[in-house]
């Protein structure tokens, strides 16, 4: 890098300081707020806010005497989704580990620990915000990132404001992760974190669209493809069921503590219209964008029926946010909104199937690919598992069969046959797929460890979703079991003490997909390292890195940069 | 005509705006049309005799209830099926969560359903049960929450929390919100208070100390005054009673 | 408005016009001569291979 006058004629000094001191005020402020804070928990997020800004200060001044960014048209913009995939490892380990961790205080319950940080009440949102926002948030982010770009063949619009967005979303996920764990919830299922924490959310989503948006609309390609579809879905969707389930009135603006501003039936409908709605778009939309994406591109063949899938965009997009009164019945909800959510759901049942079947039958002529390649196979694998957890959902959403499934852990099985299965599966395959390819290296660490991955959690699953259905129904059933003297036959103890040999078998599946994993870390961590096992070869998706690059309009000048190896 | 139509919807295709717009629609009208008619059922729905607004030391134990994620394994809705009834008691009504911010009706039953726990165990079960929940049911996966007694209650805000749930709409007097930090320690037996003059503004509140120790006031007392009159507002024998009638 | 008048249109105009919508969507999904555009759209994702960088 050549120094001198050429470094700080780049970059602007005075935009440097102005920005840095408009980080350091932000930590005065916070440090200001933790000083007067109402409740310790309060205090605690407000100092990690000042360090979260100290540190964007640091290296805000950290510009200064170096060269500046060097802006190339010619080449997408990637920093952000590495470290994206790094942080979608990341979180996952976390976020399994603590499913481990309270699917073991189910079995014995001596792993609470004794201590109220580590009980199973605050450890449960931390778990699923691990797994659904920190390990898939990441995954969204940063494979929506990668897509819009290849897909549009356009350099990633605002790279500055994407930088913002992955590391204010990483602050997002600890403040809500160390929140739980000091007991500021909202009990919101999935929406747990406070006023200030959702506030910051907003701020962050905003600037997601913006980048997002930004792309598209600089693009060099005329269609928009349906994955950014299904990414654009999810965003917007996402950022209005955000908005709405979140309204609350705090006790005091410099306390944690904040009251719904919604109540009883409203606020159950409310909450599970956004609870049903974060599995419908978050787990499914957003998905499904990556599944539109990567899919055919691992395959190398387009995808099976291109008009299948803009109509399941649509007819999904139509019917899941109708569902979400299926959390609710029998409840005190009117039963006119419980039968509107469970024929809605019912329904639903067609375009998810049409787009199991859309993403499998990419394979047709191809079936080989299965057995030769086990990225597809993870892919297909993701799918099926998708088909499955959808037929699941609107069978358990008729009314009959919720009276029996609903409160019992055949709920849990449902969601970790799809959380595991299809959103697990699809997101480890697009990491497989985008590793060798954002590190420029020859292909990934091994292809072997990859079908160790593959069996290692495809075991876990069978033991975690066999093991809650038959929990599940067991449960349903000894609860409502009558004895011939017309009494209840089991008291509630009796069926808590009747699920612990299941409860272990879930640990043990759990287990399993944690280890697979780590198979995963190790590769990942090796192929960035840019090792190669030596084994014998299988084959996958070729890859040129010298095409993987955004159409540069003309006016920009016509002489491609050399390809530095990164 | 319908080509033109058609050619149009072409460009939605390629013009993200349009596509953002038709996406927002679809999913922002499905959610209104069944969302907001639940918001004009304080029309249809009557307030039924009994369910009033939490006194302060009950909220103070609801926060805690919500701090610790109790709504995570136990349900507070009983459905109508005679299991149901028969196990946890009546039917859980609309009304009777008309003033919970947020609604706690929960999702799972790893443990029972506590919308009519209130009265159903001694103080001090529930002491021994919350400290050591296997001394007392040894199948129980509970954890324990022995620290609740050795915590004194936190109390010097708890008007701004009336307050707000007054902005909301839960109807508190200005006299509830006044009187806030002095109820508390009225119901939980601490102080000479005036225990006539609560249970009047809030009809069958009780005023005891709930964590057999007399001489503090714990978060145990407050989760314990919550527990207990928890599906105890609403008289279901004078219901009852009116149901044959007819 | 009222909660009846409301919920009255959740089920039943306010149906019918999410559904006419999303007929109308399917519809032109699966319009004449779309085959052409879909395909082309359908094999975007691929056209870097065939380009010359």
């Amino acid at each position: 890098m050549n120094r001198g006058d050429n470094a700080f004629r780049g970059v602007d000094l005075d935009d440097v300081v102005t920005r840095a001191g408009g980080w350091l005020l932000l930590m005065f402020l916070c440090v200001s707020a933790a000083g007067f804070a109402a409740d310790t928990g309060f205090a605690v997020h407000m100092m990690i806010c000042a360090a979260a800004a100290t540190i964007a200060a640091f290296y805000t001044l950290r510009q200064i005497g170096r060269a500046p960014e060097a802006v190339r048209p010619d080449r997408y913009y990637d920093d952000v989704i590495r470290w994206g995939v790094i942080a979608t490892v990341f979180w996952g380990i976390a976020g399994f580990l603590v499913g481990i961790l309270i699917a073991s205080q189910l079995s014995w319950p001596i792993f609470n620990l004794g201590l109220e940080y580590t009980s199973f009440g605050r450890l449960r949102p931390l778990h699923t915000s691990a797994v659904i926002f920190a390990f898939g948030g990441n995954a969204l982010i940063a494979t929506s990132f990668y897509v819009v770009q290849r897909t549009c063949r356009a350099r990633l619009f605002a790279p500055a404001l994407a930088r913002f967005v992955f590391w204010g979303y990483q602050l997002f996920i600890v403040l809500a992760a160390t929140g739980y764990m000091m007991g500021i919830t909202e009990a919101r299922e999935y929406a747990e974190p406070e006023w200030y924490v959702d506030i910051w959310l907003t701020i962050v989503w905003v600037s997601y669209l913006v980048v997002f948006v930004g792309t598209i609309v600089k693009r060099s390609e005329p269609h928009i493809y349906v994955a950014n579809w299904f990414y654009l879905g999810f965003i917007i969707t996402v950022a209005m069921l955000h908005l709405v389930n979140n309204v609350s009135v705090p006790a005091s603006w410099l306390g944690s503590k904040s009251y719904s501003a919604f109540s009883g039936v409203q606020d159950a409908l409310t909450q599970w219209w956004y609870g049903h709605n974060a599995v419908g778009f978050f787990l499914t939309a957003g998905f499904l964008g990556m599944m539109y994406y990567f899919v055919p591109k691992q395959a190398e063949r387009p995808i099976y029926s291109y008009r299948l899938s803009i109509v399941h965009f649509w007819s999904l997009i139509f019917l899941y946010i109708w569902a979400g009164p299926h959390h609710l019945h029998y409840t005190a909800l009117p039963d006119w909104a419980q039968t509107l959510g469970m024929v809605f759901s019912v329904m639903l049942w067609m375009p998810s199937w049409g787009g199991m079947i859309n993403g499998l039958m990419t394979l047709n002529g191809a079936w080989d690919k299965i057995r030769t390649d086990p990225i597809i196979r993870m892919m297909v694998f993701a799918l099926a598992f998708y088909g499955m957890s959808t037929f699941e959902g609107p069978m358990m959403s008729v009314k009959s069969v919720n009276s029996l499934s609903h409160y019992t852990n055949w709920t849990i099985g449902h969601v970790h046959s799809g959380a595991l299965g299809w959103n697990g599966m699809i997101t480890f395959g697009a990491i497989y797929y985008m590793t060798p390819r954002l590190w420029a290296r020859e292909r990934l660490y091994s292809l072997r460890m990859v079908n160790w991955h593959f069996w290692c959690a495809t075991l876990g699953i069978v033991l975690y979703a066999s093991s809650m259905w038959v929990a599940g129904i067991t449960q349903g059933l000894m609860w409502r079991e009558y004895g011939e003297d017309g009494y209840l036959v089991y008291s509630f103890a009796e069926v808590v003490a009747a699920l612990h040999p299941y409860y272990v078998i879930r640990t043990a599946g759990g287990l399993l997909y944690f280890a697979g994993a780590i198979f995963m870390v190790w590769n990942v961590w090796m192929t960035i390292a840019g090792k190669l096992r030596d084994e014998a070869p299988m084959t996958t998706a070729a890859f040129d890195p010298a095409k993987d690059r955004p159409v540069v309009p003309a006016a920009l000048g016509a002489t491609p940069l050399p390809l530095a190896a990164e | 005509m319908a080509i033109s139509f058609l050619q149009k919807h072409k460009v939605i295709e390629r013009n993200v705006m349009l596509l953002m717009v038709f996406a927002l629609l679809v999913v922002a009208i499905g959610g209104l049309v069944e969302i907001a008619p639940l918001f004009w059922i304080k029309e249809t729905v009557p307030k039924v005799d009994g369910v009033r607004p939490y006194t302060p030391l009950e909220l103070a134990g609801r926060n805690i209830y919500i701090r610790e994620g109790c709504s995570l394994c136990h349900s507070q809705m009983i459905r109508p099926f005679r299991d149901e009834v028969e196990r946890y008691g009546h039917y859980s009504l609309a009304s009777e969560s008309m003033y919970d911010h947020p609604f706690l009706w929960g999702s799972e039953r790893t443990g029972p359903d506590l919308a009519r726990v209130g009265g159903r165990y001694s103080d001090e079960w529930h002491r021994q049960h919350l400290t050591d929940p296997r001394s007392v049911v040894p199948e129980s996966i509970m954890p324990g929450y022995a620290f609740l007694a050795d915590r004194n209650l936190e109390l010097p805000h708890i008007d701004r929390d009336l307050t707000a749930l007054r902005d909301v709409g839960v109807p508190y007097s200005d006299d509830d919100v006044k009187k806030a930090v002095a109820d508390v320690l009225t119901q939980g037996d601490f102080g000479d208070g005036d225990k006539a003059e609560l249970a009047k503004r809030y009809p069958g509140a009780q005023s005891r100390d709930y964590d057999g120790n007399p001489g503090r006031l714990t978060e145990m007392d407050a989760l314990i005054a919550y527990l207990q009159m928890l599906g105890t507002q609403v008289d279901f024998k004078k219901a009852a009673a009116r149901e044959t009638a007819k | 408005m009222t909660y009846e008048a409301l919920r009255l249109f959740a089920d039943s105009w306010g149906l019918v016009l999410m559904g006419v919508a999303f007929v109308g969507f399917v519809g032109w999904a699966f319009r004449p001569n779309s085959s052409a555009a879909t395909h082309r759209a359908a094999t975007s994702i691929f056209e870097e291979d065939q380009a010359d960088g």
